[in-house]
């Protein structure tokens, strides 16, 4: 599946949700079901800051594709990770790089895009594009 | 007796549905609303008589002009200054910290003399004076504040000394509602000759202030936290002190006379007042005082004490949820936490039902460092909330229990 459809799917599953409280229960159980990230990997590097909700985020190389892994304190920012580490996780530094990224404002959570304080979404996308940028160089 | 549903009916904003909610607006701590006079008096000077001030010959510019004085005279009789000199118009509290700062410092902090602020501070008031201490090589001295986020008055006196040049805290904090034992904080820096400023963003629109009485050098606030326009606020600052201090900005109205020699610098209060002046701001902050005379302060303080009380009452009920910064001296604004629930999640949910709170650090770093907490949900009060806000509050609070556990 490319990033594209991975991101369509999601959309869809998104549209049958009238109401944003089932989305955000939704988000609230990806979130909860995201895979163990690892106390020994919470450290300042992996930090990702913002004022509202802290992110942690590691990227490693396997196979060529990069594998994500994160976590954050707050249940709803660590759904929305949970959705963007299945869009970019297992990729090539390339596609990483040059993912766009549509279906944040397309399910309904525009207001989670805030690029100053609201809590790292903005800068964690950045984050993983930067992990692309770098393990591609590695590769080249 | 003071009419809260007309009170409430005077705020456009308030009437409108929010994810076809009523929007119970508790965070007037960061911005408050506007009245609709404010918002009336705004439209008219811009279709009326809007013309740059202190230059114009013509009749539009003098109007304006007038206007622009008066707004410094209600701000005078506000706050209770001695003189319209000492009242400087600036963009905000932010502006007129960083004025002092920068003036102040210019002329009477040398190389390791020392400037104390409070622990609880947010950081307009840290980040002015840690830029001042670099660039004169004084020392920023922090006053711890007590466990409960109270100002600690013996570990004050007991940082003041002659080396001491300025305490600068805030008048009320934002992050925790507290109100600073501020007359004592500033008769004890002044038996060291430290001169005080106080920063009153959180404080005058809940406080009757008055500057004589305080006997402070400086006080700061905002228009738009007192229920006027952004991009304007208040230095008060004795009249003695400012004549001597350098300008902050150059350029507009703060000269008299330029020639390539030499500038001559207007008279106080223009001389702290560089570029055009944001007189539309000055004048629609005239216009929130106005209205805020005539509820009065003191009904209005009354009437958020009780809401602050009867949300505190509510609040405490609330199994899992803890107040910080619990204090006797408060005015209305609550910090609290849930626990096993962050903040950015119960904030995210309790907008969806049309509440707004403000959620994270308030930009107090610290002061959320001193309670080992890394930020809060704070609900804070106007005079045009309700108890019926607060009973929102409190059923969403429980919402988002519900689905956050």
């Amino acid at each position: 599946m490319t990033i594209q459809e991975a991101q369509n799917q999601i959309i869809e599953e998104f549209a049958m949700f009238d109401e944003w409280m089932d989305k955000y229960e939704y988000i609230i159980e990806l979130g909860n079901n995201l895979e163990e990230f690892g106390e020994k990997n919470k450290t300042p590097s992996n930090l990702i800051q913002g004022c509202q909700s802290r992110v942690w985020l590691n990227g490693e190389m396997e196979n060529g594709k990069i594998i994500f892994t994160a976590d954050s304190d707050a249940i709803i920012t660590k759904g929305i990770i949970a959705l963007l580490v299945k869009i970019l996780s297992n990729r090539t530094p390339e596609e990483v790089m040059n993912a766009n990224l549509f279906f944040i404002e397309k399910i309904g959570l525009r207001e989670n895009l805030s690029p100053t304080r609201a809590n790292g979404l903005v800068s964690m996308i950045k984050n993983m594009k930067a992990y692309g940028l770098a393990f591609n160089s590695m590769i080249k | 007796m003071i009419n809260i549903a007309k009170i409430k009916s005077d705020f456009p904003i308030l009437q409108q549905k929010i994810y076809g909610k009523d929007l119970v607006y508790l965070d007037s701590g960061a911005t408050t609303q506007k009245p609709v006079q404010v918002i009336e008096k705004i439209k008219q000077v811009y279709s009326e008589i809007n013309s740059n001030i202190h230059r114009g010959v013509h009749l539009l510019s003098n109007k304006s002009t007038e206007e622009y004085e008066n707004a410094r005279k209600t701000v005078k009789e506000f706050i209770n200054a001695k003189s319209t000199k000492e009242v400087i118009f600036t963009k905000g509290t932010t502006e007129a910290i960083n004025l002092v700062a920068f003036s102040f410092g210019e002329l009477f902090v040398n190389e390791a003399d020392e400037i104390l602020i409070a622990e609880t501070e947010h950081h307009s008031n840290i980040v002015p004076w840690q830029m001042m201490c670099k660039r004169k090589k004084g020392k920023l001295k922090v006053i711890p504040a007590k466990e409960n986020g109270e100002f600690d008055i013996e570990k004050f006196k007991a940082l003041l000394n002659p080396k001491t040049k300025l305490v600068a805290v805030a008048h009320v904090s934002n992050s925790l509602g507290i109100i600073n034992p501020i007359e004592e904080i500033i008769d004890e820096a002044h038996k060291f000759g430290a001169k005080v400023l106080i920063d009153g963003a959180q404080a005058v629109q809940h406080l009757k202030v008055n500057v004589q009485k305080l006997n402070c050098d400086f006080y700061a606030f905002s228009g738009h936290k007192i229920y006027a326009e952004t991009g304007i606020g208040v230095l008060y600052g004795k009249e003695d002190i400012l004549e001597k201090l350098p300008p902050y900005q150059g350029g507009g109205d703060m000269i008299k006379t330029v020639s390539f020699e030499k500038t001559e610098y207007a008279d106080l209060p223009l001389k702290f007042e560089a570029g055009t002046a944001n007189y539309v701001g000055a004048i629609s902050m005239s216009e929130a005082i106005k209205y805020i005379n005539n509820i009065g302060l003191s009904e209005i303080q009354k009437h958020e004490t009780d809401l602050l009380n009867y949300a505190t009452e509510k609040l405490s009920e609330i199994d899992g949820l803890k107040i910080i910064g619990k204090s006797k001296h408060k005015t209305s604004a609550i910090s609290f936490t849930l626990k096993n629930i962050h903040h950015y999640d119960a904030g995210l949910i309790l907008d969806k039902l049309g509440i707004a709170v403000r959620t994270g650090t308030h930009c107090a770093e610290p002061a959320m460092k001193h309670f080992g907490i890394t930020g809060t949900i704070r609900a804070s009060f106007a005079m045009y909330n309700t108890k019926e806000d607060v009973d929102k509050l409190i059923a969403g609070i429980n919402k988002v229990k519900i689905m956050l556990s």
